[in-house]
């Protein structure tokens, strides 16, 4: 008999939705139904059957082609190639677990090199405004039961986080907000009509790039000031509204996106959201939240954030402690400027993300990708290593776009012989070990971390 | 002044991280003992002599020091990082943390600086006869306390970042600048003697701005008060004075509130 398993995470979006529900084959190596995921959720729990999944590692020949390799002599090559480069680069983990993250962390240690994660491309600048400017927000739980002015700035739900708005931002009902989305007062900024603008009561068509003016004359009207009679596009009297219903409102939610933090200014965009957020806090309550992009890319500034004290762009060549400064240890920027030489991507596609010079100046040194599955990155690599789908093969924690951690579970057994990232990663670091006939500590002390991943339900 | 030469004769692969180049590592030292100084190229411990051929004597003190880079330094970072006194020429260009901590003394570099020039600056002079990237005399990452004192000057452009967080100081640039200038500062003085794209003064709780080009976008949060004359780095003319910003907070002192002023020439 199939057998339904509930309560499954999913290993999409930064929702990070935990109340799936997925109908495996008898011999638990199937999926065969899911319910409650959205379509792109449901996607990838049937992505796992795909029969054509490579399940051995692939390594590039000098003609061009590439064979399939044993995971030992993957490792050793991984292993070798981190120990030789003056400055490797290990990006990616936007779709990974928590113990995978924690394992490359040991050895990107081991190897000197710069642990960076997709926020690089993505939410870094929220980070840079949070060191500046502190965080002000609550768990996606607490958007659900208590607000009732919600601000999307420069993020589209709708499409990126398809179950946002049911579960948590407009729709739901709550302690607070028994009415549902009748009682909330729904804002978007954002230069184009996207299906999220769409649903709101007040829509802010903002000229591109200047989320910066808005934000101050918000906090100058907030102030009692006067503003100018059009600023970024925007008409004084539909700020002056927005303002009002924004003040008036018993707990206002700003949620903000890639519009926000990846328009030029970056991290001053949400340096100053941030301080918009606190003076809403003279008048009311108000909270803020970063639209994380995937289901556990919040994960490795948890992860990394304990273990070596930054989130993202830790530069660990210097082997006395870390250092961190984007613009200098970014992942594009160390590419533009040629400043690594081994690239290491792990599950993301940074062929697909990263500015075409940037794959141009990595490609002139080992190119290894570890992810499930092909992708840009995996075609142009010198060698891919396939491992299990977290939330599909593998269990383990991720942390929601909340910082909420949920621990994900397993539905089915992965291909046969594939690892898992941690797996993969303690076995490269146990390899370097041994090439340079040092201990492995880490290996030797991680009983403590272990607990969770062995954990299937 | 006693002198050092450095001339660099190796290109590094990558880049050379240089804390040690400054008068303060060198005072005391002969040319060998210079030369035998640690520098890193990412996780390679190289010495300095591997790159450079190292001339001259220092003197005993930092401020009897003086160091000459004969040639470019496109790939060498920190260049006087955290100095107290003496001074540095280079011939050319240098990459990122150009006189970043510095607490005194003097760089010139002739060529372009990389981001971060100045950065977290006590004190000292640093002239750019080139242009500079982003970050010029701002904080570092997550520090409320950015540049305190000393005077940078850049002869040329600069990108965005300028002064973030800065508290005291002069910061002259002599053409033109992207965005952010004097973010969330609480002090200092910035000249813009270009145009500047906006963003001029957000956040900005105190200090003072003179722009003697044009600003493409204004801040909403800044008000014009006055028009007024005034002499700022050689330059006599007529300003609009603007307070802001008005959407930040400000202390208050003899029960009036205090306000960043940004002086825009008059056209």
């Amino acid at each position: 008999m199939p057998k339904w398993i509930t309560q499954v995470g999913c290993p999409y979006c930064g929702s990070s939705c935990d109340d799936l529900e997925v109908l495996v084959s008898d011999d638990g190596k199937k999926v065969l139904e899911t319910r409650n995921a959205c379509v792109i959720g449901n996607e990838i729990f049937h992505h796992a059957s795909n029969p054509n999944r490579p399940t051995r590692p692939r390594m590039r020949q000098e003609d061009g082609t590439v064979k399939e390799i044993t995971y030992d002599e993957a490792i050793d090559y991984t292993a070798k190639a981190l120990l030789k480069a003056k400055k490797p680069l290990i990006y990616g983990f936007g779709s990974t677990n928590c113990e995978g993250m924690s394992a490359v962390g040991r050895v990107a240690e081991k190897a000197g090199a710069v642990l960076d994660n997709c926020a690089s491309i993505c939410h870094g600048p929220s980070f840079l405004a949070i060191f500046d400017n502190g965080y002000p927000s609550c768990t996606l739980g607490e958007v659900k039961n208590r607000a009732d002015v919600v601000l999307f700035w420069g993020c589209n739900p709708m499409h990126a986080h398809p179950r946002h708005t049911s579960r948590y931002s407009i729709f739901p009902r709550g302690f607070f907000t028994t009415k549902g989305n009748m009682q909330r007062t729904i804002i978007c900024v954002d230069p184009r009509e996207t299906d999220t603008a769409k649903l709101a009561d007040i829509h802010l068509m903002i000229d591109q790039g200047h989320d910066y003016e808005l934000f101050d004359a918000f906090r100058t009207v907030l102030r009692g000031h006067d503003i100018p009679d059009v600023v970024a596009g925007i008409k004084k009297e539909q700020i002056l509204e927005a303002a009002g219903k924004m003040k008036n409102g018993r707990f206002v939610m700003i949620f903000y996106g890639m519009g926000c933090c990846h328009t030029d200014g970056r991290n001053h965009n949400v340096d100053i959201a941030i301080s918009t957020t606190r003076d809403l806090n003279s008048h009311t309550k108000a909270s803020i939240m970063a639209m994380r992009g995937h289901y556990n890319i919040a994960g490795p500034g948890q992860v990394w954030s304990w273990q070596f004290g930054f989130p993202y762009c830790v530069d660990l060549s210097r082997g006395t402690h870390a250092h961190m400064n984007p613009g200098e240890t970014s992942s594009i920027d160390l590419a533009m400027r040629d400043e690594v030489d081994c690239f290491v991507n792990v599950g993301t596609d940074a062929g697909a993300h990263f500015p075409i010079e940037a794959v141009r100046h990595l490609k002139k040194h080992p190119f290894i990708t570890v992810d499930p599955n092909i992708c840009m990155a995996s075609e142009i690599s010198d060698l891919h290593i396939p491992v299990r789908i977290v939330g599909v093969e593998e269990p383990g924690v991720v942390y929601r776009m909340d910082n909420v951690p949920i621990q994900f579970k397993k539905v089915v057994d992965g291909p046969d012989g594939v690892l898992s990232d941690e797996e993969l990663f303690d076995r490269v670091y146990e390899r370097m070990c041994e090439l340079t006939e040092t201990e492995p500590i880490w290996i030797l002390n991680r009983g403590h971390a272990h607990g969770s991943s062995t954990a299937e339900q | 002044m006693a002198l050092v030469t450095l001339k660099p004769y190796k290109e590094p692969e990558l880049y050379l991280e240089c804390n040690n180049i400054s008068p303060d590592a060198f005072a005391g030292k002969t040319a060998a003992e210079i030369s035998e100084l640690e520098v890193r190229e990412g996780k390679t411990r190289v010495r300095l002599g591997d790159y450079f051929e190292v001339s001259g004597k220092p003197g005993d003190t930092a401020e009897q020091t003086e160091i000459h880079i004969a040639g470019d330094c496109s790939r060498i970072k920190y260049l006087g990082t955290k100095m107290t006194a003496g001074s540095i020429k280079v011939d050319g260009n240098a990459d990122m943390y150009v006189g970043g901590w510095m607490k005194g003394g003097k760089i010139h570099v002739t060529g372009n600086v990389h981001s971060f020039c100045g950065i977290a600056m006590e004190g000292g002079e640093i002239t750019v006869d080139g242009n500079a990237e982003n970050y010029v005399g701002s904080a570092y990452r997550g520090d409320w306390r950015g540049m305190r004192g000393g005077t940078i000057r850049i002869r040329g452009n600069a990108g965005n970042d300028i002064g973030t967080f800065m508290l005291g100081g002069t910061i002259i640039i002599e053409k033109n600048a992207f965005i952010h200038v004097s973010t969330h500062a609480e002090g200092g003085c910035v000249v813009i003697k270009g145009d500047v794209e906006g963003r001029v003064g957000g956040q900005m709780v105190k200090g003072d701005i003179y722009v003697l080009g044009k600003i493409q976008y204004m801040l909403p949060g800044f008000k014009k008060i006055a028009t007024v004359e005034k002499e700022i780095d050689g330059v006599s003319a007529r300003f609009n004075h603007y307070i802001g910003d008005l959407g930040e907070r400000h202390p208050r002192s003899k029960g009036k509130e205090i306000y960043a002023n940004l002086f825009v020439m008059a056209s």
